[in-house]
């Protein structure tokens, strides 16, 4: 249904050239939640709008191939654009407070949201935003039309956002940090209603975040993004419990287990920091803080691999299966401070 | 080291020519909480409960609309909050230093690092004057897992774990007891998360510093405190050693916040649908009378508000 082919998005900057997207791949069926995994500068949040095609003006590249059935979204005349977002992809954003337009009404940028997908006349426009507030659990759906933006708490706005993504019955829901913004309870609840829509409608969802943990919970497969490349894709399960590439394996450990203290359980660390954007280093991006590194890690990228579980990964080296991989690289880090 | 009694914190409800007479956000309704010497409290709540407030209140950045604050100093009589004189106030602020959640919005980026650290410290009652300060900037650079040379550099040349870095130094250079860490990791990636963690406990253990320690991911709160008060409505709902309140939450409320966390690999629970903390607090409404913590063993307390 969607099928992305060595994506590339490059910026022009004040300090140079930033390839912040640098060939990624992904597939993504009805009904699947593809989690898209990265921390600051990763290039997740690049990925996500280049595949709605909203870009700032400042792009000088573009390139590769988001293929949605037929066509290619990275070819498409302004023209088809306008049909294919909100109809085809829909997304939604992490500040919902923010996407809306203070001195509207919700009902009436709900109502407007849906004329923009086709003709419809006003009143029946006005009851298919109910049954949508309806749709995404906001109580009082009918009353509250007339509420405006600062009258919601964050969820709720989160909510009324993702009712906005639904009015053009699109296939693919496009979620950029849908939950970062709010409290643990609300977050929970903001994920059973997307994978209620996933179920209902058989949606598709490209789940992005940087919180491993979150995402682990119900993703069907897994995209690990690092320095604007995909580091490690494949059934979240597998990537779970046993990760290919040592970043994979880096994040997992630096997870913090609910319940661990650190008098009993040293924390392992990730040494150093994500690379430069402007200026990435020849070899694989996350060579400078991997253990494993060899010379070779650092003077070509390495190509993506595929092994027998359906797990591509870009790296030469086999050692990932070592569990105390990052505990030596705490302790060097404990020595060197 | 720190004592809490019965804090409270109103603002009037809307600003200026909007004030709506009479009406109030109740912040913080009577919090009663002692924080030890030598120890991490972690404080853990969603927005709005009132835990940035506590924070606010214990370096005299806001005025208690009622209760009274007690931090020991290390010579004299402990500071009483309210009715500091400007000097004592002073006093207060170099004893008791916050660490802001965003490094990137509190440094002056205009500033080098060298006068992000001197520019405050001037003003503190312990300024040994310039030259031996700025050997103590060097020297506190390099504690915080930075080079000398970084300090004629300007924030903005530093990444977001950096930056958190400066700010800690920022924090240190007044040789403070008590730290306040609000949110200080919830901007950074996990990945980094974990160095300014480490950086955060050893500095507690080569400077004898009590931290405050704000957080809303539990599972970082719990990794790093000794004690954990937990937050809702601008009152402290339950209180324990960590490990108990991990093992043995009481209170409606901690169980509901528990339930919430995302696990690796567990599907995400959501609350039951008539728990009454699933809509917003109302902070607006005045919060309920009861509001005591009653003691069940082994320094655990547990309100009876919410209950």
């Amino acid at each position: 249904m969607l099928a992305v082919r060595n994506l590339c998005v490059g910026f022009a900057t004040a300090a140079g050239r930033l390839d912040a997207v640098r060939g990624v791949d992904f597939d993504l069926a009805p009904g699947q939640v593809l989690g898209v995994v990265g921390e600051s500068g990763s290039g997740k949040s690049v990925t996500a709008h280049a595949l709605m095609r909203l870009l700032p003006a400042n792009v000088v590249e573009l390139s590769g191939q988001v293929r949605v059935g037929e066509r290619d979204v990275l070819t498409m005349d302004r023209h088809a654009l306008r049909a294919y977002r909100g109809r085809t992809t829909a997304m939604i954003f992490q500040e919902p407070g923010r996407s809306f337009d203070p001195i509207y009404s919700i009902g009436r940028s709900l109502v407007e949201t849906i004329q923009a997908h086709g003709k419809i006349e006003p009143e029946a426009a006005h009851q298919r935003a109910i049954a949508l507030l309806e749709e995404v659990n906001v109580e009082a759906a009918e009353r509250r039309m007339a509420n405006f933006p600062h009258q919601f708490s964050g969820g709720l706005l989160q909510r009324i956002m993702i009712a906005h993504a639904l009015a053009g019955n699109p296939e693919i829901l496009i979620a950029d940090e849908p939950t970062t913004a709010l409290d643990v309870t609300i977050q929970a609840e903001i994920v059973a209603l997307l994978l209620r829509l996933r179920d209902e409608r058989g949606l598709a969802i490209i789940f992005i975040t940087h919180n491993l943990a979150l995402i682990s919970s119900f993703a069907d497969t897994l995209a690990v993004m690092y320095g604007g490349l995909v580091m490690e894709y494949g059934p979240a399960r597998q990537i779970l419990s046993a990760p290919r590439h040592p970043y994979t394996a880096g994040l997992l450990a630096s997870l913090i287990p609910f319940g661990a203290h650190h008098s009993s359980r040293p924390l392992p660390i990730l040494a150093g920091a994500p690379p430069d954007p402007v200026a990435p280093e020849p070899g694989c991006a996350f060579a400078p803080r991997c253990p494993l590194a060899r010379d070779a890690c650092r003077s070509e990228l390495p190509a993506m691999r595929t092994d027998a579980a359906g797990i591509a990964y870009r790296c030469i080296v086999d050692g990932v299966k070592d569990p105390r991989l990052f505990e030596s690289a705490g302790a060097d880090f404990g020595a060197r401070s | 080291m720190i004592r809490v009694r019965d804090a409270h914190k109103r603002y009037p409800l809307g600003a200026g020519f909007f004030t709506r007479r009479g009406q109030y956000i109740h912040a913080l309704n009577g919090v009663d909480l002692e924080i030890r010497r030598g120890e991490i409290y972690g404080l853990v709540g969603e927005s709005g409960s009132g835990k940035t407030t506590t924070a606010r209140l214990l370096v005299g950045m806001e005025e208690l609309s009622a209760g009274s604050i007690e931090v020991e100093v290390d010579a004299g009589a402990p500071l009483r909050l309210p009715g500091l004189d400007r000097a004592a106030l002073r006093r207060l602020r170099s004893t008791v230093r916050y660490v802001f959640q965003d490094p990137a919005r509190s440094l002056n980026p205009r500033l080098s690092v060298r006068e992000v650290l001197l520019s405050g410290y001037r003003y503190a009652p312990g300024w040994p004057g310039t030259r031996a300060a700025e050997r103590e900037a060097e020297a506190i650079v390099r504690e915080v897992g930075l080079r000398a040379r970084d300090l004629e550099r300007r924030p903005a040349d530093f990444s977001g774990g950096q930056r958190q870095r400066i700010s800690i130094a920022r924090a240190l250079i007044t040789k403070p007891r008590v730290l306040i860490c609000d949110e200080v990791v919830s901007a950074l990636d996990v990945s980094i998360q974990g160095q300014i963690l480490l950086l955060l406990l050893r500095l507690r253990r080569e400077h004898n510093l009590t931290i405050v320690f704000i957080g809303h991911d539990l599972s970082v709160v719990a990794y790093v405190s000794d004690r954990i008060g937990v937050m809702y409505r601008g009152l402290l709902l339950e209180e324990a050693p960590t490990e108990r309140l991990i093992a043995d939450p009481r209170h409606r409320y901690t169980r509901h916040l528990f339930a919430s966390l995302p696990r690796l690999g567990t599907p995400l629970r959501t609350a039951d649908p008539d728990s009454p903390f699933r809509t917003r607090a109302d902070l607006i409404q005045p919060p309920p009378p009861e509001r005591d913590l009653v003691s069940v063993g082994d320094g655990h307390r547990v309100s009876r508000a919410f209950a």
